[in-house]
């Protein structure tokens, strides 16, 4: 009605908890002299006077999403339900609003990382492998990935160097390169592909915790497929060139009189 | 006192080949002596200034030209070309194991298993061989 002021806002309380918000009709106030200005939509706890000639313009009120749920809970003697809140207040609450970080210039994540390659390894270039279960076998280089890493493959059929991730520093450049540049690596092999997979952590049981799930390494169709996909547009390239195959498939030594630093790679 | 009439000595117009220093690897005629360790040396047809040089760093070749001490450049040059040292250098086997060496130096891994294939290949062809001729040798002999 006009020139009332509309009934008094009661707090209500729940419990001692935090004061719920009770949404009420009014929500707004059109007042000639002054203008159009808003009532708190919460509670004031005083008596709210207007000035004569206000119009109390009712708004509808659009739904709001229910805060509240009530869940039903097993168990006897429990009540049955229970009244669970949606949007939980912050458990926590730090001292200070913007945390200060140490002072670390430029240090990023490794995601962010810069990838350098060493300018003796290019597509195509044979690499001599030092470290890991192929070491001293001669290998063709690819390209690398995203995470730095080389992608690298035998090929499968010359020394049964599947196609593999390879570090660059464990590696040899020599200065021996195929010709690749017609040649095409699948976009699907990427870090996560050759990414070791994680064995399921067995629950917290008795019985063997040392009896891990996959624990040997499983072939899948998709490395064969991937690699019969590569092998068979690098080999024609390395039939091609006289004596490559058979140096592909020879591995690398040291004996006597030959000194690593004086080796022309 | 063995017989060694292939002695090298250090004379005016031996060749020497410079075996350290910034020379290194070139050819040059002895023109004169300096004093006790040097010479004052000459090599106009390889490239070295007409200098003093220690006698530590010469190594004597078996090439001698025909040239008066203390020639001028001009004579040394003359006598060199007519003996074609250069020439009679580069068929010697000391040259050739040099550059041999420097080869081998220079060989890339992949061609390392390339000449361990040709001798492989070779070995094998001279092992056939004189299993042949041993075969033969020991039929005559029965």
């Amino acid at each position: 009605a006009a020139g009332e002021a509309p009934a008094p806002l009661r707090r209500k309380h729940d419990g001692g908890r935090t004061p719920s918000v009770t949404r009420h009709d009014y929500i707004y106030v059109k007042c000639p002299d002054v203008g159009l200005f808003f009532l708190a939509e919460g509670n004031c706890g005083f008596r709210v006077c207007f000035p004569p000639n206000t119009i109390c313009v009712e708004k509808k009120i659009k739904e709001r999403a229910p805060s509240k749920v009530v869940k039903t809970v097993g168990g006897d003697k429990n009540g049955g339900t229970r009244v669970v809140k949606l949007r939980k207040l912050p458990r926590y609450y730090p001292t200070e609003d913007v945390s200060r970080k140490l002072r670390s210039h430029g240090v990023k994540p490794f995601s962010q990382h810069r990838r350098k390659l060493r300018k003796s390894i290019s597509p195509g270039t044979v690499l001599i492998l030092l470290t890991g279960r192929h070491r001293g076998k001669r290998v063709v280089f690819l390209k690398q990935l995203g995470t730095g890493l080389l992608l690298v493959t035998g090929p499968l059929a010359l020394n049964r160097v599947p196609l593999r991730r390879a570090h660059q520093k464990f590696c040899i450049a020599t200065s021996t390169k195929v010709d690749i540049s017609g040649m095409k690596v699948p976009k699907t092999l990427t870090d996560t592909y050759f990414k070791k997979k994680k064995l399921r952590r067995p629950k917290h049981q008795e019985g063997e915790i040392f009896d891990t799930e996959k624990e040997k390494y499983q072939l899948t169709e998709q490395r064969k497929e991937d690699q019969k996909a590569v092998d068979s547009q690098l080999l024609p390239l390395i039939k091609k060139v006289p004596l490559l195959k058979g140096y592909l498939r020879s591995t690398f030594c040291l004996s006597n009189g030959v000194y690593p630093h004086k080796l022309v790679f | 006192m063995h017989q060694c009439s292939s002695l090298r000595f250090v004379e005016i117009g031996r060749v020497a080949f410079i075996a350290f220093g910034p020379h290194e690897g070139k050819l040059v005629a002895i023109v004169d002596v300096i004093d006790q360790n040097r010479a004052l040396v000459d090599g106009p047809c390889t490239g070295v200034k007409r200098q003093g040089m220690p006698f530590k760093c010469l190594q004597l070749t078996d090439y001698v030209i025909k040239v008066p001490h203390s020639a001028r450049q001009k004579y040394v040059r003359r006598a060199w070309e007519k003996a074609e040292i250069n020439k009679k250098w580069e068929e010697s086997s000391w040259a050739k194991k040099i550059e041999a060496r420097k080869k081998r130096a220079t060989m890339s891994d992949f061609d390392r298993y390339k000449v361990m294939k040709a001798k492989k290949m070779r070995n094998k062809i001279i092992k056939h061989e004189l299993k042949k001729l041993q075969k033969a040798a020991a039929q005559k002999k029965a």
